[in-house]
């Protein structure tokens, strides 16, 4: 499978080439003096431009099909996973995968939305959109969690919940709705991670947790820039600007409060180097699950019905007539 | 992606669903010149075809709370435009536009006041301000509803008419539905009776926490009412959606409401179901019979044509 380069990673890419074309010949110590310096300088040249991402630049980071998808933070941070499947209503959707596994020492409950990384994949996880049938697993596999006083991880990863006319006859929504409210009364640990899209109500159904961990090039919006686009301008080539006036990066949400913390990525973007991703997001879910663990399961709801209830109050202006 | 090139707005404009000033009114649904007095009179339901039209949040407390009596709490809220947000007019402008329309701070109101002389705490959403979409305000108006309902044991009721989140205010509109739905959560611990009604259009964010979170979810006849909108759906899937989908009567059919009531029947329908969640039920003699009395009170109870209200449990 090629990698796929975006737009604005082209000059990287172009650079690489150079330096790949140099590698395969007679070597010599001046060439070898050229491939050092070429990538010294690329990596220079990486580390500046995802410095300084754009908003409509990181949107695309963050739908990269390389981009580590919860199976692969399975592999790399839990072990003994066995995947749990089907809502016991309807069906099975693999938008969504959850299940049992081992998280350091202790046994914890893992639940994403999982996209495909080719086409076959693509098409059997629906592009990661999940049907009700994935939000009822999930919210199934969380009450289990509880029961037996497991903490829940959650990693978000999905362009929205899937609009098809199966899902909307199925209670897409309601579907949504109850998965928000039960997730602010579970009592034990929920640790969420926005690891790529975190796309509306979609997201969010999977996203009522003690913290809400981002990742560096991860976004978290209300709408696709394409579809706000499309609405408020009448136009969907209009997405880049939609893009920035929807505050949807990292930096942007934690100013405002909506995620807790941003977890760094490797130089060039979590698609580049999963371990090197996952070794990263480990250990900051080590420290969220320690700080959620520390509170009894009561102050641990009250916490997270806080935490949601003043969300977005700076927004709030209060004219005090009441 | 090719879901997003259509480039009619979705929201339909304010006007043709708000009743107009003029003495005579063309019925949307069946074009039919009525007498507009007419149509106020019957709840701005058309008397020809029964087509609900839309109601302002203000004909709506009217319209259900005794003797249209009511009065508006949880005011003093507005949208600082917190992202400074800008599409083709400004955010700000367009609250500022919207407020004036509407005589609203945003797209809710919040009363209280009696339904059959139940008190209720009611939110009734404004689809004239900025399409009945939610924002922050709207999330702290109906999440401040809940706990007055919570903190007085008294029935909540939201009437919907929303296109969803509200774009101009980014994933702080999102966490709204978080923010009301854990507030549910409170009411539904509590055994605080709640009520929703959807309304003609029910969509997105709304319909997605709140709407479908009721102890009841009654709704209007034909109301459009689904998570994602229609032509979205038909731009993902590339065919004609089945007639009547995502209405009322589709959702109805398919589970995922309790009941469709006509307007001029909604006070008491929801007089029935608040009785029937707020009646104290004081145990008497014949009704909470001691063992050895359980086959008289049986024989008691069984020849009695009409229920009586008081040994309802």
């Amino acid at each position: 499978m090629g990698t796929e380069i975006l737009d604005f990673e082209a000059p990287l890419a172009a650079l690489q080439r150079e330096i790949e074309s140099l590698t395969g010949y007679p070597e010599d110590a001046g060439k070898e003096r050229e491939i050092a310096r070429l990538q010294t300088k690329l990596d220079e040249m990486r580390r500046q431009v995802y410095a300084k991402l754009s908003a409509w630049q990181t949107v695309q980071v963050a739908r990269h099909s390389q981009r580590p998808y919860p199976l692969d933070f399975i592999e790399h941070l839990f072990t003994d996973f066995v995947e749990i499947k089907g809502d016991r209503r309807f069906g099975e959707d693999p938008a969504i995968v959850s299940g049992m596994a081992w998280f350091h020492d202790q046994p914890a409950v893992v639940i994403g939305h999982q996209k495909g990384r080719d086409t076959k994949q693509k098409i059997r996880r629906n592009f990661g959109m999940p049907r009700p049938e994935g939000y009822r697993k999930a919210l199934r596999v969380m009450k289990m969690a509880e029961k037996f006083s497991r903490p829940i991880f959650c990693f978000v990863d999905t362009p929205g919940a899937y609009p098809g006319i199966d899902a909307e006859e199925r209670g897409q929504a309601e579907a949504i709705a109850v998965n928000i409210r039960e997730m602010s009364r579970i009592t034990v640990p929920i640790i969420v991670t926005v690891i790529g899209e975190g796309g509306s109500g979609g997201a969010l159904a999977v996203a009522v947790g003690d913290e809400i961990l981002i990742m560096e090039h991860a976004i978290y919006s209300v709408i696709s820039p394409e579809g706000c686009a499309a609405i408020l301008w009448k136009d969907a080539s209009r997405a880049e600007e939609a893009a920035e006036g929807l505050h949807l990066t990292a930096p942007q949400l934690l100013e405002i409060g909506l995620v807790d913390r941003i977890v760094p990525e490797p130089v060039g973007g979590a698609h580049t180097a999963h371990h090197q991703a996952a070794q990263i997001l480990n250990k900051y879910l080590v420290e969220a699950l320690e700080r959620s663990q520390r509170l009894t399961p009561e102050e641990r709801v009250q916490a997270r019905y806080s935490k949601f209830r003043r969300m977005g109050e700076f927004a709030l202006d209060t004219t005090g007539t009441q | 992606m090719s879901w997003f090139k259509k480039e009619k707005a979705p929201i339909p404009p304010v006007k043709q669903s708000r009743m107009p000033e003029g003495l005579w009114t063309k019925c949307r649904e069946c074009a039919e010149i009525l007498y507009t007095k007419e149509i106020v009179r019957n709840l701005s339901v058309c008397p020809k075809c029964n087509y609900h039209m839309g109601l302002s949040s203000v004909e709506r407390a009217k319209a259900l709370l005794d003797d249209g009596r009511y009065e508006e709490v949880e005011t003093g809220f507005t949208s600082n435009d917190p992202l400074d947000f800008t599409d083709t007019k400004r955010y700000r402008d367009r609250l500022a536009r919207s407020r004036e329309a509407t005589g609203l701070e945003d797209a809710v109101l919040i009363a209280t006041g009696h339904i059959d002389g139940v008190p209720v705490v009611l939110a009734a959403m404004e689809y004239g301000f900025i399409g009945g979409s939610m924002g922050v305000v709207v999330g702290e108006k109906i999440a401040r509803a809940a706990e007055r309902a919570l903190e007085q044991r008294i029935p909540l009721l939201i009437v919907s008419r929303s296109g969803g989140a509200r774009m101009q205010e980014g994933a702080i509109s999102l966490m709204q539905m978080a923010k009301i739905s854990a507030v549910l959560a409170r009411l539904d611990e509590a055994s605080v009776p709640y009520v929703s009604i959807l309304t003609d259009p029910t969509t997105g964010g709304v319909t997605a926490s709140f709407a479908m979170l009721g102890d009841i979810n009654l709704a209007e006849p034909k109301a459009l009412i689904g998570f994602a909108g229609p032509r979205v759906i038909e731009q993902t899937i590339r065919e004609p959606l089945p007639s009547g989908f995502q209405r009322s009567e589709y959702l109805e059919e398919h589970g995922m409401l309790d009941m469709i009531v006509e307007r001029s029947e909604m006070r008491e329908t929801l007089g029935r179901l608040l009785r029937f969640f707020t009646q104290q039920v004081t145990p008497s003699p014949s009704s909470a019979p001691h063992v050895k009395d359980v086959k008289d009170a049986m024989e008691e109870q069984v020849p009695s044509p009409v229920p009586d209200e008081e040994s309802v449990s």
